[in-house]
């Protein structure tokens, strides 16, 4: 009996790699000081990447999440260390990303004593976990952990947090670990009700304008041959929400475009004029209805949708289809009648066209002298690999480069959506980089973003993971400076920044660096940037004050997009 | 607006409660009262939450405390959806017991629950329309201290809660 005692530390070690996790993104400290020893022996079968920051960590984890479709796993001491995984969390959360993160706790007969480096975790990010649990004894530690990945993984996607105190972690006990399957208080399985299929299909047979609206839930439920085939049946169009961009290759002659407040400007505009709206796995966040008052009042809307609490929660839907959209998707293709909407979907490409003159031809081939944010991301176009990962951080760059993208795979689109977390760019590169070395990982980022977490360039240096980097540099917080611009009497109220010499900070962590500022360099320095062996940063000096259009301002309705 | 009452079945999981009333929190609902204990069924709990608001918003809450892992089920009623009670304790001065109170106690169906030297404790049990009656009354008696528990209440709908439970 002895000797199957062992160390709780072991124990969480012992139970990640049971959960196959290949990978964990971490910091130590006093608090988790034994899990890190117990990571000292297991070092063949589970890979450690240090970052420079907690939050580094776990934007990694999001992005290793994110691209790999497996639980991203991070770890960290308690106090400082577990507080600054919250805007992790919280991005994890309104995300969807599976996420179990361990952070380590003052031994259990200090708790609420105010002992050093003490912080109530479990309370503090309550708000910000799908679940989250703490661990008292070595013995709660397997089935806290197996419960942990199961919750992360299943139903909706998400963030969890394990609190482990010290002594668990240096405690023995028996390791007991056996895989979470379910529970009764949380039932993953939902039956597709057939009754409901059947109304969506006699209605979208019925439309003359249906039109398909689709977000990230098409990837996170492994649905893209199943929306493929229902787009290719039916003949109905379909635009991409920012998260749900790369569900299906944009080349697919149903796709119309983007939507939201930078989207395209047919996808939004014509929103207002479909007969019957079918929502796949996307939530209407606000930056995709603007006025919800005004947002899609003609249409009869039909929303597929796994998680039952985003039923009719801002938008309300006439149908529902509540259940994983793989099985939806499949019963609803079989259900429907073979249709074709060339005369509606040519509307979309009219108004393509309107968008094309009016926005696309400055933004991809200007003819003012400073280099533009969209010719950078047109230019990545025609290098990158089918595969190719973009990673964008928030701002102006980050709508450009979404916008300009030009996305053929499922889950190469990893940018903070919902939470809109400046920061988030570099870790989440890294950690995508970290899932596959091979994949071209392009990480598009601002000069205000980057200052967030440019320690992890120390990371990218000490891992030579090979993710390309590209500054895109106006000097300022764009985003911010357009909305000033247009909002507020251009009041440039501290949005421009003094900047440092990026390129010397970059070579400093010995990682390869250009900067160019000519249109004539830009070819050049992107087929440079992407045949090389290794990590490269590429800093664009662009037009400082250019602005990002199409829009919807806020407060509008998405017929009031405007092109300027 | 109106009142509602909403029924949340749940696994005794430490910190259940903290994660329910931060939904409310979080979209600035106040909850009237609130009153938890465990269920017929070892190990499961129920809740009861007394609110004020729209059907839309209550609608809103219950989906989303649905959504907590250990939550097993939740749910809501209107007030004509329920059967419900409330308990009140009212502390009197002993010097203000005379005829008169005499008979507002039996006319309210009160019962007295303690008899100290010097004050005495009042029990009246029903909804609160009763409960506030009483209590304007007993102002004027000099009522010392008074307090008055969250509803608990069973829901008229015929469903057993092995039914939440699979
Ligand atoms: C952590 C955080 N702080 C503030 C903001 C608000 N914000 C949104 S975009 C933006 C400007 C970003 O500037 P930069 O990184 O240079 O990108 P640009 O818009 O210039 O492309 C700011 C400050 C945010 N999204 N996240
Ligand atoms: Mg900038």
């Amino acid at each position: 009996m002895k000797d199957l005692m062992i160390r709780g530390a072991d124990i969480v070690v012992k139970t990640l790699i049971e959960e196959n996790a290949e990978i964990i993104f971490g910091y130590p400290g006093g608090a988790i000081m034994p899990v890190y020893d117990a990571l000292y022996d297991y070092h063949d079968k589970i890979k450690h990447v240090l970052t420079r920051h907690e939050q580094g960590a776990i934007h990694a984890a999001q992005g290793y999440a994110r691209v790999s479709g497996k639980v991203g796993v991070c770890l960290a001491t308690s106090g400082p260390g577990a507080t600054n995984l919250i805007t992790g969390l919280a991005d994890a959360l309104i995300d969807s990303t599976p996420l179990v993160c361990i952070t380590g706790q003052v031994a259990a007969h200090l708790l609420g004593t105010d002992a050093f480096q003490e912080t109530d975790m479990v309370g503090i990010s309550m708000p910000c976990t799908k679940w989250n649990i703490q661990v008292r004894s070595a013995e709660e530690i397997a089935p806290a952990i197996a419960k942990a990945f199961f919750i992360a993984r299943s139903g909706r996607p998400g963030p969890v947090l394990i609190d482990i105190t010290k002594n668990a972690q240096t405690d023995f006990g028996e390791f007991n670990y056996v895989p979470c399957l379910g529970f009764r208080s949380y039932q993953t399985k939902i039956e597709i009700n057939r009754d409901d299929v059947q109304k969506a299909a006699e209605v979208i047979d019925a439309a003359e304008r249906p039109y398909v609206l689709f977000g990230q839930g098409v990837v996170l439920g492994k649905a893209e041959t199943e929306f493929k085939a229902f787009l290719d049946k039916t003949g109905i169009p379909a635009a991409s929400t920012l998260l749900g961009s790369g569900a299906l290759p944009q080349d697919h002659p149903n796709f119309v475009g983007k939507l939201g407040m930078h989207g395209n400007y047919a996808p939004n505009l014509l929103t207002n004029q479909c007969d019957v709206l079918i929502a796949v796995g996307m939530r209407f966040d606000d930056r995709v209805t603007g006025d919800v008052k005004r947002y899609a009042k003609q249409a009869k809307i039909i929303h597929l949708e796994l998680d039952p609490a985003e039923i009719s929660k801002t938008v309300k839907s006439h149908y529902s289809i509540l259940g994983d959209c793989k099985d939806s998707l499949a019963l609803l293709t079989e259900a429907v009648s073979q249709n074709s909407h060339e005369e509606w979907l040519e509307k979309f490409r009219e108004l393509e066209r309107e968008e094309n003159a009016a926005v696309v031809q400055h933004d991809i081939t200007p003819t003012k002298v400073g280099l533009t944010m969209g010719e950078v991301i047109h230019q990545v176009n025609q290098y990158k690999a089918d595969d190719a990962v973009l990673v964008t951080d928030v701002g102006q760059h980050q709508m450009i480069a979404w916008r300009y993208f030009n996305y053929k795979k499922s889950r190469t689109q990893v940018t903070s959506g919902g939470l809109g977390t400046m920061g988030f760019a570099l870790p989440a590169a890294l950690g995508a980089q970290m899932f596959d070395f091979s994949r071209q990982v392009v990480c598009v980022v601002g000069d205000g973003g980057i200052q967030m977490t440019i320690q992890e360039f120390g990371t990218i240096m000490q891992t030579k993971a090979p993710v390309k980097v590209i500054l895109l540099n106006n000097n300022y917080l764009g985003m911010v400076r357009q909305w000033q611009q247009m909002f507020f009497d251009k009041r440039y109220s501290f949005t421009e920044l003094d900047n440092p010499d990026f390129v010397k900070i970059a070579e400093a962590y010995g990682i390869k660096s250009q900067k160019i500022s000519d249109r004539s360099d830009l070819n050049e320095a992107i087929e440079d940037m992407l045949i090389h062996d290794g990590p490269y940063f590429l800093e664009v000096v662009v037009e400082k004050e250019d602005n990002v259009f199409p829009m919807i301002a806020t407060g509008c309705s998405v017929e009031e997009v405007r092109l300027s | 607006m109106k009142r509602y009452t909403i029924f949340v079945i749940t696994e005794n999981f430490i910190g259940i409660l903290n994660r329910i009333t931060i939904i409310f929190t979080r979209r600035g609902i106040n909850i009237d009262a609130l009153t938890a204990s465990e269920s017929r069924i070892e190990g499961i709990h129920r809740i009861t939450i007394e609110v004020t608001a729209s059907e839309d918003s209550v609608i809103q809450l219950v989906n989303q405390i649905e959504k907590i892992i250990d939550v097993i089920k939740a749910f809501y009623h209107e007030d004509d959806g329920v059967v419900y009670q409330e308990i009140a304790l009212y502390k009197i001065p002993v010097s203000k017991l005379d005829g008169g109170l005499e008979k507002i106690i039996r006319q309210h169906n009160a019962k007295i629950i303690a008899a100290e030297p010097d004050f005495v404790v009042l029990e009246l049990s029903g909804h609160k329309e009763q409960t506030q009656e009483l209590l304007e009354i007993l102002k004027g008696y000099g009522l010392l201290e008074f307090a008055r528990s969250g509803r608990v209440a069973v829901a008229k709908r015929m469903h057993t809660i092995d039914s939440y439970v699979k």
